[in-house]
């Protein structure tokens, strides 16, 4: 019994890792269709800003919760401004572009920082469950995910910003019909998305540590989520974390968790093969 | 005019996208040597009752038969290499290449390199572009591109012309030229043509299916499809006037 | 001056530079050196291997590293097993072309969009990473070959003349089994865009439902194009694995796909020598940087010591010899200031003043890119 509680909550944190790693990357792909290969290092440097304003007598939670997303997002911004909104509609020409930017902030990182791993401890350390113990960091890190996932789902449902959104996902002329400049809604959906990666970076890093080449841990499993979950922001990074979370942690279970991760993406590209459109092209058409 | 073999046959052809019916019910035959118009208003289905035939979509009820072949579930090259060949709406054409390469890719399937590099002078002059043989298409002028498609389309050499509006765009002139070249095609092949321009399908004279919504509506030849009452109303209204 | 003739002067011209490199080098050089010039040939096959399946085949490929990995590993374990290396030099162009056929039937017969296949050519080599990364252990070995894991694969054997396992290449001779097989692969790659696969592969490129209307099977040519490509790869990968003696999982990474599509946006899509002379020039960047120490000092020498006092002081950067800073700089610049590449640039500049109209329009490729 216990064992069974604590293999649903590494299944649960599973999903919701993949969820929280992903939702940043989905509402930049679902609302402007721009592929982001830099958003690995989005999630790289939320870990940084929470790690160094840490460092600098700023509560851990703060930092995680309110400077990473916000330094990131101002960065998103700056990066919309002076590169991406010169690539609109030249889908591809963004993908090179964005990979450049990764590889720049690799280096810069690199060497600002340094070529190791900056640890923080995982506040709160653990619990017992039985015979077994958890973490109760690896819970809060749920809690927040779905209290986030609940806020985007309230946001898109029932205010005016999400009412935009929505018309914007289904038709990219809909803010211009609205009367909102188009290159404003552009430069505040990617910061909106990049302030959500540094979230997502923030909450990482007391698990995994940060180092400058962290995001290519993350970026393809943010990825084959995405892709994978469709244009659905919401109903198809739920569903496409669920189901990926959940086989990779069952090939976990079996395996390796190298493999796991192997077999994860593995079973992401059939799943594109044979759903091109991803899930919720297939399923849950008409939700968020 | 004795009896000729059925060339092209629908059965019951229909194509759903979600909730709505682009095509349904169609039965259509088409005779070796015809040339046949098609006309109807805009959603009438002309354009999805073409890629139905093309296996650009595969029909979601009926099927199609070439030559007593069913191709409903065919590809796209696989009905190509059957002997049907298509002329689209907005000009499909190979723009980095020049107009002489254009028309060697149509040429060289199947055949020795000889005989392609021949069938390419023939068609250039046919059409007329010679002269612009080595200029390089995405510069070409909007007639001009229809032309190429045209050649491009003959240069396959297919038993089953589908022209999907061959004078949209063009000048008064041009479209009298493509009218003749039309004809002229039609000695040695079958042919579809959607056309708004009813001055151009007089030109041309033949026997016209009507569509609307999706059905055939009338099939008749064009003095009488102008007459008729129902084709009045849903489409040709003032247009017949002219 | 028409087409043809620039075209054959531009054959003569590379045919030229490369007789006379494979005869001078060797003598100009000191071993050392034509050891950094055998690997920059070696690297140029494998830019090769991404100019005719991107820039010709306009097949997104960003994982190209999964096949010259492919190459380098396939070499390297059949060749710890057999001892002699015909088989295994066959088996590194073999399995890559082979696994690339299998990868591009999943995807071209799928219809997966350019833009997914991106993501999924660059899922791939991840996957190989991790994969490969992960298999330090001593129980993962193929018959005689330990895998290694991230530790990678030490002291593979040489090549050998085929069927002569005691005559094994040396350091000279592998420079010129690299400028022979690199000169070959290059004419041979023209030779291909004449012939009639090569004409419908840029026709696919051009248009794919045209070639379709007109019969081709272009997840057919695709295939074939992709292979190809994955063949190339591979066998830059052998030659790779035996000019370092050494493979490790890096070859697989990111980092190392990033490179070679660097080297082709650089060079120039829908050229062949545009990527070569790419490939070169990044490399010889990159190790010049590499060996520069671009500290403080030669910081100042560059921008001014207002400007490097600004940058150290604050940012605390004190190496900028890192090669992400610069490869990402160069991406950025070449996708935002020159996206079509050195070498069209070039040759409309050189060609200008002969010209009777204006140059023809280049072909890079700029499909229709939906996601849907």
């Amino acid at each position: 019994m216990d064992l069974v509680l604590v293999l649903v909550i590494q299944v649960l944190f599973a999903m919701a890792s993949l969820a929280l790693i992903s939702v940043g990357l989905a509402v930049i792909f679902g609302m402007m269709r721009v592929i982001n290969l830099a958003h690995g290092e989005f999630l790289m440097l939320g870990g940084y800003s929470a790690i160094v304003a840490n460092q600098h007598g700023i509560n851990l939670w703060i930092a995680m919760l309110v400077v990473a997303p916000l330094v990131v997002g101002a960065i998103g911004v700056l990066v919309e401004r002076t590169l991406i909104r010169f690539l609109y509609g030249r889908m591809i020409d963004t993908m090179l572009a964005t990979w450049g930017l990764s590889l720049f902030l690799i280096g810069l990182i690199t060497g600002i920082f340094g070529n190791t791993t900056v640890g923080i401890s995982a506040p709160l350390g653990g619990m017992a469950i039985g015979n077994y113990r958890t973490s109760i960091y690896g819970l809060v890190v749920i809690a927040i995910t779905a209290v986030l996932l609940v806020a985007i789902y309230l946001v898109l449902r029932h205010t005016r910003v999400g009412l935009l959104a929505r018309g914007t996902m289904q038709n990219p002329n809909m803010a211009a019909a609205l009367g909102l400049s188009p290159p404003k809604v552009y430069a505040v959906t990617f910061g909106v998305g990049a302030a959500l990666s540094g979230l997502a970076g923030a909450l990482i890093a007391p698990i995994s540590g940060v180092f400058p080449t962290i995001g290519i841990a993350y970026i393809a499993k943010a990825f084959i989520t995405v892709i994978g979950g469709g244009a659905a922001i919401l109903s198809g990074t739920v569903t496409a974390a669920a189901l990926f979370g959940a086989i990779q942690e069952v090939a976990t279970y079996f395996t390796t968790p190298v493999f796991g991760v192997v077999i994860t993406l593995a079973a992401a590209i059939v799943l594109i093969r044979l759903l091109p459109q991803g899930i919720t092209g297939r399923f849950f058409k008409r939700w968020l | 005019m004795t009896e000729r073999a059925l060339l092209l046959e629908t059965m019951d052809l229909g194509m759903r996208f979600g909730g709505v019916e682009a095509v349904s019910g169609v039965n259509f035959r088409l005779t070796e040597g015809e040339l046949r118009c098609l006309i109807g208003p805009n959603g009438a289905g002309k354009s999805t009752f073409f890629k139905l035939l093309t296996g650009q979509l595969f029909p979601t009820s009926g099927k199609v038969l070439y030559r007593g072949r069913d191709i409903s579930g065919a590809e796209t090259h696989e009905v190509a290499r059957l002997g049907i060949g298509i002329k689209t709406q907005v000009p499909s054409v190979f723009d980095g290449l020049s107009v002489r390469e254009n028309i060697w890719i149509a040429a060289c399937r199947g055949r020795s390199t000889r005989r392609a590099n021949e069938t390419v002078d023939t068609i250039l002059s046919r059409i007329a572009m010679v002269g612009a043989a080595d200029r390089v298409v995405g510069q070409l002028a909007h007639g001009q591109r229809q032309w190429l498609e045209l050649g491009i389309v003959l240069a396959a050499e297919p038993e089953l012309i589908l022209l999907d509006e061959p004078a949209a765009g063009m000048t008064h002139e041009e479209v009298a030229r493509t009218a003749e070249l039309i004809r002229e095609i039609n000695r040695t092949r079958s042919l579809i043509v959607v056309e708004h321009d009813m001055q151009f399908i007089r030109m041309i004279a033949s026997k016209v299916t009507v569509l609307d919504r999706g059905r055939v509506l009338v099939e008749d030849s064009m003095e009488n499809i102008l007459r008729h009452p129902t084709v009045r109303d849903v489409y040709l209204g003032k247009r017949v006037a002219a | 001056m028409s087409a043809r003739t620039w075209n054959v002067a531009g054959l003569a011209l590379v045919g030229v530079i490369g007789l006379v490199a494979m005869i001078g080098l060797p003598q100009w050089l000191e071993l050392s050196s034509l050891l950094d010039v055998t690997v920059y040939l070696i690297l140029a096959i494998l830019a090769l291997s991404l100019a005719v399946v991107w820039g010709y085949g306009g097949i997104l490929c960003f994982g190209q590293s999964a096949f010259f990995g492919l190459g380098a590993y396939a070499y390297a374990i059949a060749m710890f097993n057999i001892g002699e290396s015909t088989i295994p030099f066959v088996l590194a162009i073999a399995l890559p072309a082979a696994f690339a056929a299998l990868l591009g039937y999943f995807m071209f017969y799928g219809r997966i969009s350019d833009v997914y296949l991106g993501v999924i050519t660059l899922t791939v080599t991840l996957i190989l990473f991790n994969a490969v990364n992960s298999t330090a252990g001593p129980e993962y070995r193929i018959g005689e070959a330990r895998l290694g894991g991230f530790n990678g694969i030490p002291s593979i054997p040489p090549l050998n003349w085929p069927g002569v396992p005691d005559s094994a290449l040396d350091l000279n001779d592998l420079f010129y089994v690299s400028i022979v097989l690199l000169l070959a692969v290059y004419f041979g790659l023209r030779w291909l865009l004449v012939s009639r696969f090569g004409r419908v592969m840029v026709a696919i490129r051009e248009n794919e439902q045209r070639t379709g209307f007109l019969g081709y099977d272009a997840r057919l040519y695709k295939l074939g194009t992709f292979a190809l490509g994955g063949a190339l790869a591979g066998l830059a990968g052998c030659l790779f694995a035996n000019w370092g003696a050494f493979v490790s999982p890096t070859i697989f990474g990111l980092g190392q796909s990033a490179q070679i599509i660097i080297w082709v946006i650089v060079g120039g899509r829908g050229t062949l020598i545009g990527p070569v002379v790419g490939c070169i020039a990044i490399q010889w960047l990159t190790a010049y940087l590499g060996s520069a120490q671009l500290s403080k000092a030669s910081l100042t020498q560059i921008v001014g010591p207002t400007v490097a006092n600004v940058l150290s002081s604050t940012l605390g950067i004190a190496d900028f010899s890192n090669t992400n800073l610069v490869l990402g700089a160069v991406l950025l610049a070449f996708v935002l200031l020159v996206p079509r590449g050195v070498m069209p640039t070039l040759r409309d500049l050189v060609r200008l003043p002969f010209a009777r109209r204006r140059p023809a329009r280049d072909l890079v490729p700029d499909k229709a890119e939906g996601t849907t």
